[in-house]
């Protein structure tokens, strides 16, 4: 089945990035495909590459990155929720005239159809959030 | 063939279950994960909203009633307990997912 | 070419206490360039967000609840609001806004695209539909 998971919450502050990192893992590991992830409101915050979690709990941030690179999965972050909350790239830098990135790897941002497309395009959407 | 209503905040924090609930049909299933699996707990001041849904198929994240230390003997007859694992088969054998957040 | 899905949009929060009314809007605008059949549901505090009469000035934020009024321009052919979401607020249909829709290639217009419903409608409609994004 093909599957969209979409992600309303920042890391820590709520369980949302969590309970959708261990469904997306679970059907990854079922054979599912799951097309997109998609990071919308906070959620985007998933996305920024500094965070510096304790060193005796999760790092939810480099979960994703590697349940990312294990089954080449596409993480996306929403642009203008991005822009509103400061998670930029190479592209938002030199387009906002920011002087800094800090976007994780493995993740994107692109624009709401890309929410849209996967709800289209796929079986089920899954929403995670407060 | 039925939705999959999921429900993660507390019945005492959110009405979301109750809308879960009266937003959903007969043949519905209902999983609680999340601070969502308080609903599960028999005995509260809201265990009759769960008690009393006709129709309704309850499911509870095994995770996380764990995580909240409510041992199965807490919980409402009738809630079945599942994993990650158990979630996506929900997921996939339902109709389509509405997340009542 | 996929075929046309049924997206219902759930909107449970009041306006401006929280960023989720309006960045559910900004999702339901730039769907429209994806020609699905589109309705809004409006419940619990939800109800809050296309009542009329809201004034942001003073408060120094968007006022984007004009933007409900364009929707009918946006592809959106319905607007539900939960009957007892609206009773339990003290509020009639006659507090909320309305809003018209007109298909342009068939000329059919309709003047308020706001309708009021009960629990069993609203269970019916969200089953029918085939995506429910929620915020």
């Amino acid at each position: 089945m093909k599957l969209a998971v979409q992600v309303n919450e920042g890391p820590y502050q709520h369980e949302a990035s969590d309970s959708a990192y261990h469904f997306t893992k679970a059907a990854l590991e079922k054979g599912h495909e799951v097309f997109r992830v998609f990071f919308y409101h906070d959620g985007v915050l998933n996305g920024t590459r500094l965070t510096t979690p304790p060193q005796d709990d999760r790092n939810i941030v480099e979960r994703w990155v590697e349940l990312a690179e294990k089954y080449d999965l596409d993480l996306v972050l929403c642009v203008a929720a991005a822009q509103r909350r400061g998670i930029v790239d190479e592209g938002e830098a030199e387009r906002n005239g920011k002087d800094a990135t800090n976007i994780a790897p493995k993740f994107r941002i692109s624009g709401l159809g890309q929410l849209i497309e996967a709800a289209i395009q796929c079986d089920r959407l899954v929403v995670f959030g407060d | 063939m039925a939705d999959l209503y999921t429900v993660n905040k507390s019945p005492f924090e959110k009405n979301s279950l109750e809308d879960a609930i009266r937003f959903s049909s007969e043949g519905a299933s209902i999983l609680l994960i999340e601070d969502g699996v308080y609903g599960a707990m028999a005995g509260t001041a809201v265990s009759d909203l769960v008690a009393n849904a006709s129709g309704r198929k309850f499911y509870a994240l095994r995770a996380d009633v764990k995580a909240r230390g409510i041992s199965e003997d807490r919980l409402i007859d009738g809630v079945e307990l599942v994993d990650y694992a158990g979630f996506v088969d929900l997921v996939v054998e339902c109709d389509k997912v509405q997340a009542w957040l | 070419m996929s075929d046309v899905k049924k997206f219902m949009y759930l909107n449970r929060r009041a306006p401006y206490g929280t960023i989720y009314a309006w960045e559910s809007l900004e999702v339901v605008l730039i769907g429209a360039a994806f020609d699905q059949e589109v309705s809004l549901m409006f419940v619990d505090d939800g109800v809050f967000q296309i009542v009329k009469g809201s004034d942001t000035s003073e408060l120094d934020m968007k006022n984007f609840t004009p933007t409900y009024r364009t929707l009918g321009d946006y592809g959106v052919r319905h607007m539900y609001v939960d009957k007892k979401s609206l009773e339990d607020r003290g509020l009639t249909q006659d507090d909320l806004i309305e809003v018209a829709w007109e298909d342009w290639e068939t000329e059919e217009e309709v003047d308020n695209i706001v309708e009021v419903v009960d629990s069993e409608q609203i269970a019916k409609l969200l089953e029918e539909s085939d995506v429910v994004f929620s915020f």
